[in-house]
């Protein structure tokens, strides 16, 4: 095999050229170092505490990646992803408390179910735009919130559920390692799907909505349909993140699914980059861990402020920062981390005669 | 009966306090189409500085009154220039995110400084606003919160109708391109609207304080219960986020009062998924006309 470099200009000469992933050999070389990294180099480097934070990065990457689809690539708003998660993670647990269905049927289910509620919840879209759609998925994020709290008979109410151990084919899994491969596993089955699903006729169509959806219709595009697919699609994902998080952490209150939820999702699309499947991977990343470090410096200074003997709490900082890197981001550099990596990416092209 | 009208005071009364916060969102969303998510957090910072300077420095209540009004206009004026600013021309959501952003920053702010408890206010109102007909006994406050809004709304009235600057500001609302061909100072009149709304909000935070004393986290709540009100009544029409807030107002009572309270706080969103369905642009909204 012959690896083909990257031409120096634009010798694109037929559609489908346009439309490959891999634009040169070296795509796919990186792409297979990655992989082996993913699979057997990272979970042995890293230990149990890195790896409960990793399966956290994957889940979440999962459920930006649908909802990239949604608001980066279609153009509908949906404030309602963190309920739409919970979802997920509600039919998951029920099913495998209550008819002991085994982990994979009910996973899939969760995003199924989900994926039906997302359709419900899009249908205003046929007649609603812009902000009236954004805020009527905002009132299905409170109308799911209360019915996990208040339809105490299904959902366990305040209390919640706790899920049995999840076993793949007599297979058990019960420590992070093990989840971690399940998850990279659909983690990377989904960022497939998803990279294949924008470059064909939906992914364009998709698109083409979210640009101008008048002209969309003109064109033939039959705009409600694919509005209706993409809530769906998206909703989909963000279910199957849902149950797979249930499974991973094994009980579940109402408690994690709120608005706030729903805010960390787009954050992490935005500050990834709007449009850009690689760009939620990245700001999931970037999203989670940074939650995680700012919870553990909160945690970190409140001890020592314990030892001082003030009685001051830092953890509302967490928030504070949480909300400041969001307006820096989208101030300093609102097409997001997708962005910088291909301007960095380029300037080691250009070198050394970048500007 | 008389529980009835009590409820219907009572909610009448907040669903005043719904319009007059609603009121400044709707007066940003005319000027300049911000959503803005920090309007919760807005409410709270004008109560806290009140409560500030009436509780904690002990001076009189109308300095406390003239301040908080003066730090709001300012930090409207100021969140205006610094954030929303170098947003202009970007996307819907990212303006929409900026707001969510720095609603967090806010809100984290006052919980650290504050932190989650809640504070009462000094009863400072006197007790001949206070009125009894019949059976129905109608608390100062409510009485407070009646006159504000109609004070509120006239000073407004007036305001939009002879000023400059309002007349200013409806012709940005109205026609934002041939405004600025006119001559109009559009960054100014989004400065303004932001000062005046943050303004607003202060005065609905200190009412609401002396209501129900406040809390950081029950005001931010509060500012997302502006959205069924601002839908209800249509985003752009000042009109009807008044009737949006009262017709909010008085179904939340209503329906804790004689169902149950925690139906209370979905029910605003109920009715609102409800009116979508019949009319996609609220009551009073304006339908948009498309053109490719």
């Amino acid at each position: 095999m012959r690896l083909r470099l990257r031409p120096c200009g634009n010798y694109k000469e037929r559609y489908e050229e346009e439309l490959t992933i891999f634009e040169t050999d070296f795509g796919r070389l990186w792409s297979l170092i990655g992989i082996v990294l993913l699979f057997f180099v990272i979970p042995f480097v890293f230990g149990q505490y890195g790896l409960y934070v990793l399966n956290h990065v994957g889940i979440y990457a999962i459920g930006a990646v649908g909802l990239n689809i949604l608001i980066g690539f279609t153009g509908q708003i949906s404030l309602g992803h963190g309920a739409f998660f919970g979802v997920g993670a509600y039919t998951a647990a029920i099913l495998m408390t209550r008819l002991h269905v085994p982990f994979l049927p009910s996973i899939f289910a969760g995003g199924v179910v989900t994926a039906a509620v997302g359709l419900i919840f899009g249908i205003p879209s046929s007649r609603l735009k812009h902000l009236y759609l954004t805020i009527s998925t905002l009132a299905g994020q409170f109308i799911l919130e209360y019915i996990f709290v208040h339809w105490s008979s299904l959902t366990g109410g305040t209390e919640g559920i706790i899920l049995p151990k999840s076993s793949i084919f007599g297979f058990v899994l019960n420590t992070d390692r093990k989840f971690y491969y399940v998850i990279f596993i659909f983690f990377l089955l989904s960022i497939w799907v998803a990279k294949n699903i924008v470059r064909t006729r939906y992914g364009r169509a998709f698109v083409a909505i979210r640009d101008n959806d008048q002209a969309a219709e003109g064109m033939g595009i039959a705009v409600f349909r694919y509005k209706l697919l993409s809530f769906a699609i998206s909703s989909f994902y963000a279910g199957f993140a849902g149950a797979l998080w249930a499974a991973y952490l094994g009980s579940i209150t109402p408690e994690p699914f709120t608005f706030g939820l729903s805010i960390d999702f787009i954050a992490m699309i935005i500050i990834g980059g709007l449009g850009s499947i690689t760009g939620s991977v990245l700001g999931a990343t970037f999203i989670t861990l940074l939650n995680e470090l700012l919870s553990q410096l909160a945690a970190y200074f409140m001890n020592i402020k314990a030892l001082a003997g003030g009685a001051l709490t830092v953890a509302p900082l967490r928030e504070f920062f949480f909300g400041l890197v969001i307006v820096l981001f989208l101030i300093f550099e609102p097409r997001g981390l997708a962005e910088v990596w291909r301007i960095v990416k380029s300037s080691f092209k250009l070198w050394p005669f970048s500007y | 009966m008389d529980f009835f009208l009590q409820l219907l005071i009572q909610g009448l009364s907040i669903g005043c306090l719904y319009a007059t916060a609603a009121l400044g969102f709707v007066m940003i969303f005319k000027s300049s189409s911000v959503l803005n998510f920090a309007h919760g957090e807005l409410l709270a910072i004008g109560a806290y500085i009140f409560l500030v300077i009436s509780v904690w420095l002990k001076l009189p209540i109308v300095v406390a009154f003239i301040v908080t009004f003066a730090g709001s206009f300012a930090l409207g004026f100021v969140i205006e220039r610094l954030f929303l600013r170098p947003m202009i021309g970007e996307a819907l959501i990212e303006v929409i995110m900026l707001t969510v952003g720095l609603a967090a920053m806010f809100k984290g702010l006052l919980l650290f400084i504050f932190s989650g408890n809640t504070y009462v206010y000094p009863n400072f109102l006197p007790n001949w606003l206070g009125l009894r007909i019949g059976n129905l006994t109608i608390a100062p406050v409510y009485t407070a919160t009646f006159a504000m809004t109609l004070v509120l709304l006239v000073v407004f009235g007036l305001f939009f109708k002879y000023s400059s600057q309002g007349i200013y500001m409806r012709s940005v609302a109205d026609n934002q391109t041939a405004a600025l061909s006119l001559g109009v100072n559009v960054m100014r009149v989004f400065a303004l609207s932001w000062a005046i709304a943050s303004l607003v909000c202060a005065m609905s935070g200190i009412v609401l304080g002396i209501l129900n004393g406040i809390n950081v986290h029950d005001l931010s709540k509060l500012g997302l219960k502006v959205f069924p009100v601002v839908i209800l009544g249509g985003l752009e029409s000042i009109g009807g986020a008044i009737i949006g807030g009262l017709v909010i107002g008085v179904i939340e009572t209503l329906v804790s009062g004689y169902f149950s309270t925690s139906l209370r706080d979905v029910v605003a969103y109920v009715v609102l998924v409800l009116i979508l369905m019949v009319r996609p642009y609220g009551l009073f909204g304006l339908v948009e006309i498309e053109r490719v």
